[in-house]
């Protein structure tokens, strides 16, 4: 039986020149980037290399590019890093509703070690409200936090015009790109931001390899001490065969992107479209415009996520659900409540996300085999019509 | 992450639908935590002769929902009562931990339809 991975959004293959990239750093080329002796300078030739091709990417100078480990560390590095380098100046941050983990959980350590954090709402479509910022600043805030594209609901934030208001404001802006950058174009300068997260797996580079664009002159306050890696700011001998990795991954992402976002948005449009046509009850999350090329996510009424997800991987076809269910903490995904879809409707949560190598033909089995799935699950729920016992909004799970 | 069992039962789900002169009904769970399972039985003599199901829940809700429904068949009331979380559990050669609470909801949906079917009873 073909796989057909629609996950991308979780993950991408690696593109097999990024991996050839990768090769003489974990074979011959081994040598500490830090080491004076030429298989040390070999390394560290080959990290300001992908310096210089993910700063291209984003259209950053290379120095403004510190390597991280993941998208995760960035957006870590970058919440707490300026926060606690600008405390002096007040303690104040703002952040939306629907950032990722990695955010949300920063500006919680952030909360407990004295700062005041506000949780901006989104709308229905997952936008942040750019007047809904500038009203959140207070005389206090040093940094506002904004994701970019939601891996969740696929939605593009007006960051230019909120990254304006916080310079207008004289208060640092950081945006989350960890599902965008890679993908669409994601141009620093453009944006006016001060700091920007990516990682390399999300536009066919390795694990392990992340970014964090740093506007220079901004301070920042390390995560990791120890050695001059990354300037001082990230020290640690460097995972050089990623860095080298996400390096060819970047130069191929600027190169083929135009070409690979059309492509899998045709792709998606077909699915969106198919999908909301051919099954009753189904609606799309997200902006229906403003959203990630390849991202096509919905909620499908009166059937739970993690079964479709797993009627879905016996036909062979690899998707994603923030069901309570199919998470790991048992909670439906705070991001689909935040765009105000009710917890029983966001169970039925199904999220595809194409990549370069989805072919047509993969889009049309999912389109014969996704109906059958659902009407199967719908004739063993007990809804079809409405809901019943939706009311008590707590979930007591029975001991 | 499903034993081989669970997935069986999951994809191939046993007596679903509705018994529509059933002789007792227990509906168990809630559509916002994710699960919600309906039991019909029909008792003659006091043994359970037949019952259905069905779910709105997780791969784990379904499974339980099948074995239940066949693990309760031919028994007696009070046998049917005896009828456990775990033992359910048990039969499906186990359910991952974080789903022995909220998806685990066979015995308590048939215990309710049980108590529906006695209460019928006394009201007739």
């Amino acid at each position: 039986m073909e796989k057909i991975y629609l996950d991308h959004v979780a993950t991408n293959p690696m593109h097999p020149e990024a991996l050839e990239a990768m090769l003489p750093f974990l074979k011959e080329d081994f040598g500490n980037p830090l080491s004076l002796y030429p298989p040390g300078a070999k390394a560290k030739e080959a990290i300001e290399g992908a310096r210089g091709s993910v700063a291209s990417l984003i259209n950053a100078k290379p120095n403004e590019i510190i390597f991280t480990a993941s998208g995760a560390e960035s957006n870590n590095f970058a919440l707490r890093g300026i926060a606690l380098a600008l405390q002096n100046k007040g303690k104040h941050i703002i952040v939306s509703k629907v950032e990722h983990h990695s955010i949300l959980n920063s500006a919680r350590f952030l909360e407990k070690s004295g700062f005041a954090a506000t949780y901006l709402p989104v709308d229905k479509s997952g936008l942040v409200d750019p007047d809904s910022v500038q009203k959140a600043i207070t005389k206090e805030t040093v940094l506002i936090s904004i994701i970019h594209a939601s891996p969740e609901v696929g939605t593009i934030e007006p960051i230019a015009e909120i990254a304006k208001i916080a310079k207008k404001n004289n208060i640092f802006f950081h945006t989350d790109a960890v599902a965008s950058a890679g993908n669409i174009p994601v141009d620093v300068r453009e944006l006016g931001v001060d700091a920007l997260s990516m990682t390399a797996h999300q536009f066919y580079g390795p694990k392990g390899a992340g970014a964090l664009y740093l506007k220079e002159g901004t301070r920042i306050v390390p995560l990791i001490y120890g050695g001059i890696q990354e300037g001082g700011r990230r020290a640690g001998t460097e995972n050089v065969p990623a860095i080298a990795g996400m390096g060819k991954a970047a130069e191929l992402a600027k190169r083929d992107m135009g070409k690979r976002s059309d492509y899998v948005k045709t792709l998606r449009d077909k699915l969106i479209s198919s999908v909301l046509s051919k099954i009753t009850n189904v609606y799309l999350t997200g902006h229906p415009e403003q959203r990630l090329p390849g991202h096509a996510s919905f909620v499908v009424e009166y059937i739970e996520g993690e079964a479709m997800l797993l009627l879905l991987s016996a036909k062979g076809i690899y998707v994603a659900s923030g069901s309570a269910c199919s998470s790991k903490a048992l909670k439906a995904s705070p991001v689909l409540l935040s765009l105000g879809i009710p917890s029983h409707l966001a169970q039925g949560s199904v999220v595809f996300t194409l990549g370069e190598g989805t072919k047509e033909q993969e889009i049309d089995f999912l389109i014969e085999t996704f109906p059958q799935i659902i009407s199967r699950l719908r004739e063993i729920s007990p809804y079809s019509k409405g809901w019943e016992g939706t009311e008590d909004g707590t979930c007591t799970a029975k001991k | 992450m499903y034993s081989e069992k669970v997935m069986e039962h999951f994809t191939n789900p046993r007596n679903v639908g509705e018994l529509p002169d059933a002789d007792g009904v227990g509906t168990e769970g809630n559509p916002v935590c994710g699960d919600v399972m309906k039991i019909f039985i029909k008792v003659k003599d006091n043994i359970i002769t037949d019952a259905k199901f069905k779910t709105f829940g997780c791969g784990a809700a379904i499974a339980v929902s099948s074995m239940v429904t066949e693990m309760v068949k031919g028994k007696t009331l009070d046998e049917a009562l005896k009828i456990s979380k775990e033992a359910v559990a048990n039969e499906l050669g186990g359910l991952p931990p974080q789903k022995m609470h909220c998806s685990n909801l066979g015995a308590d949906a048939l215990h309710k339809a049980i108590e529906d079917y006695r209460q019928r009873q006394v009201r007739s």
